[in-house]
């Protein structure tokens, strides 16, 4: 992984000194709130329902195991001993006191670390896949090109007042697992064709996201050769910062902008931009290019067995463990090795949370079994990215023993949830504990199992943190007269067929939601034609009218409605 | 009670504001609207003074007609200090244009974007904001010197070499 050097140490110590001074002056009441608001949001302090939340950068969600045990450090230390893990694949600790974000800050300094724009009007923490350099499909590692685009974009003076935030997304496999098609822009690794043959590049998707007005991204860019990702980075960018709507925080997105302009017209603006650009005094030279490269060198790894004696009695034989290993193990690109996922989605516990012993005990897996690495999803999940098959068993046991051995990786108890009204201010309706009941209601491995692969996403409102809208599933709370109410979405799909999910109906009190789960859920495998067609395959060949039908009864015609009505 | 800031000091402002109906004062530095330079252009250049243009954050220049080469000065307004949009037009003025004359900030201009405005090419800035005076006197500037991008400070660019290099000394 990338290790600071000393400039790096200087730019995150001069910024924690910067932010030291501006809070002594908020204090000392020559910064007013207004004045002060955007910059500790730049700095990852967000006001809450009941204290200031610090959100924690883990730069596309990759951490050494030397940061996990500082961020339980810090979790314990000026917290509450647990943090949430988000879909930006960033560490929230939700019990923050103003006076100690500056030591927090220089705490996680000393680790490489940072808060630099997780929150504010600016271009946030670059998400990325989770098995970014070990994934059998991949065509290059996008850790490099994440980590490029954190540097330019650290403290980038010209956008640091953007009309709204701003979320860049990057993969470099075959499969999206990074749901680049919701994201402000979306950057996937591609092979050159034609006159590109033998080139990477990227194929750049512009204006996708979520909250009230979803869409999925456009193509923006077949092509871009790599070595220009940062001047057309800046040529978009600018268009967006000149012309994006100010005068409506719900339509500042770039989303609205290319919408509005259509995708063509808007091409042709960053064209126009990028074309007059001095591309040599913004792309990064070749040499910085080697450098960053080098921290992200495969593993030198020997191919091992794939097949492992032990492991294989043991699947045989503990049915707990081949669960988990069927449905938390992947395939690794080097043979004999695995990637291993570590659910954070326990039946009946807050989606994404871990307390301090917990991160203390994945650190010491990634140092003891994982080459000292571990990833953070954006499914609110942990990654231990490189196991040898032979310590697969060893890991799952201690695991167990931490309350982490879920083996539920994308199935209908791995449920995503934003932290919704227990915590947030712009929440109309609790995520937590509707994500709680459903998990509890499908607790029993053999059911989720044979439900299948089922993404089930929740949002306490319509800002989307909690990604209702790219589920499979999705669940929306809203404020109905008062009362905490839950909207259902059928069909949305965060990956290579990304679609934003359609409203099935009047929404349901909280504790009719798992009952209407239930009912959709024995739709689907009735409907199905056989265990192999999932969940969201079944919706989209039978489509809303059996799932609508099974949940609010036989629909009329609209004479006999009428009719019904007077 | 406004002052301006330059060069790391606070200076005299020699240029006068004109309004667009206002009649145009001999042998004076004067800023007029980007409207007013376009359709009475000899009338500006026949004052034989340093003529600045204040324009509003949607200005769109038009390189082959605004013969921006003769202006002096260009002032940018920052209706508010979160509306980012000035920083845009001073890199596209810097950048692309080469516009080598004093780029101005005005309006709401505090203490914490003034680093950020240097660095996209702002020179000079329009200070009105009591406790942004009082620092500016005491010459203190809260700034992160290290810089990841090769964005314009003032006038001298810094070497293409993705930041790297701790540009504020520069100027100082």
């Amino acid at each position: 992984m990338y290790r600071y050097d000393e400039f790096d140490h200087a730019f995150v110590n001069s910024r924690v000194a910067q932010f030291r001074d501006q809070v002594g002056r908020r204090l000392a009441g020559d910064l007013t709130e207004d004045q002060f608001k955007p910059l500790r949001l730049q700095n990852g302090l967000y006001l809450q329902l009941h204290a200031y939340m610090l959100r924690i950068a883990v730069p596309y969600g990759v951490l050494s195991a030397r940061q996990m045990r500082k961020l339980a450090f810090i979790a314990r230390k000026w917290d509450r001993g647990f943090g949430h893990f988000t879909t930006r694949q960033n560490l929230q600790l939700n019990w923050s006191k103003l006076e100690d974000a500056p030591d927090m800050l220089a705490a996680l300094a000393e680790v490489e670390m940072h808060c630099i724009q997780t929150s504010g009007n600016c271009i946030r923490n670059t998400t990325a896949d989770p098995y970014a350099g070990v994934a059998p499909d991949e065509i290059e590692d996008p850790r490099v090109w994440a980590e490029v685009i954190r540097q330019w974009s650290s403290i980038h003076p010209e956008f640091l007042f953007l009309p709204r935030k701003f979320k860049v997304a990057i993969t470099g496999a075959a499969e999206d697992r990074a749901a680049i098609a919701f994201h402000d822009i979306g950057l996937r690794m591609v092979k050159g064709r034609g006159e590109n043959a033998g080139k990477i590049g990227f194929g750049v998707y512009v204006g996708g996201g979520q909250g009230r007005t979803p869409y999925v991204a456009l193509p923006l860019n077949d092509f871009l050769p790599r070595e220009h990702l940062l001047s057309f980075l800046e040529a978009t960018m600018r268009v967006y910062n000149l012309h994006g709507r100010r005068d409506n925080i719900y339509k500042a997105r770039i989303k609205i902008l290319v919408n509005a302009l259509g995708v063509d017209e808007f091409r042709r603006q960053v064209m126009a931009e990028w074309s007059k650009i001095e591309k040599p005094s913004i792309d990064l030279p070749a040499s910085e290019y080697q450098r960053i490269a080098k921290y992200f060198a495969p593993l030198a790894l020997a191919p091992k067995p794939n097949e492992d004696n032990v492991i294989a009695a043991r699947r045989a034989s503990d049915a707990g463990f081949a669960r988990w290993l069927r449905n938390n193990v992947m395939a690794h690109k080097i043979a004999g090795h695995r990637i291993v996922n570590i659910s954070l989605k326990e039946p009946g516990k807050v989606p994404g949370d871990a307390t301090s012993e917990q991160m203390e005990a994945v650190a010491a897996l990634a140092e003891q079994f994982g080459h000292d690495e571990i990833r953070v999803t954006y499914q609110q999940n942990l990654v231990l990215p490189t196991v040898a098959l032979s310590d697969v068993g060893k890991v799952y046991d201690a695991l167990l023993s931490s309350g982490l051995a879920t083996g539920n990786t994308e199935l209908i108890t791995d449920i995503i949830a934003c932290p919704g009204l227990d915590y947030c201010s712009l929440a109309n309706a609790r995520a937590i504990p509707v994500a709680q009941e459903i998990a509890k209601r499908f607790a029993d491995p053999a059911k989720a199992d044979d439900i299948g692969p089922l993404r089930l996403n929740i949002s306490g409102c319509i800002n989307a943190c909690g990604h209702h809208h790219a589920g499979n599933i999705g669940i929306l709370g809203v404020d109905k007269k008062g009362t905490e109410h839950y909207q259902i979405t059928l069909g949305g799909s965060p990956k290579d067929d990304a679609d934003i999910g359609s409203i099935l109906g009047p929404s349901f009190p909280a504790e009719e939601v798992p009952d209407a789960i239930e009912t959709i859920i024995g739709v689907y495998t009735s409907g199905r034609i056989s265990k192999a067609e999932s969940f969201l395959q079944t919706y989209r060949r039978l489509g809303a009218k059996p799932f609508k039908e099974a949940l609010y009864g036989p629909s009329k015609s609209s004479t006999q409605r009428i009719v019904e009505e007077v | 009670m406004s002052k301006l800031w330059k060069n790391s000091r606070f200076v005299n402002d020699t240029f006068v504001v004109v309004d667009d109906a206002a009649p145009l004062p001999q042998a004076t530095p004067v800023i007029v609207s980007l409207k007013r330079w376009r359709e009475s252009r000899g009338e500006l250049l026949a004052l034989k003074a340093p003529i600045g243009v204040a324009v509003d954050a949607t200005a769109e220049f038009d390189v082959a007609t605004d013969d921006l080469g003769k202006l002096a000065l260009i002032a940018i307004p920052f209706a508010k200090f979160t509306d980012g949009r000035g920083y845009s037009l001073a890199r596209r003025l810097r950048d692309t244009l080469t516009f080598e004359g004093e780029v101005r900030a005005t309006g709401e201009v505090l203490i914490d974007q003034i680093p950020l405005m240097l660095r996209c090419g702002f020179d000079s800035f329009v200070v009105s904001h009591a406790p942004t005076l009082r620092t500016l006197e005491a010459g203190h500037l809260s700034v992160v010197r290290e810089v990841y991008q090769t964005a314009v400070y003032g006038r001298a660019r810094t070497t293409p070499s993705f930041g790297r290099v701790p540009v504020l000394e520069a100027a100082e």
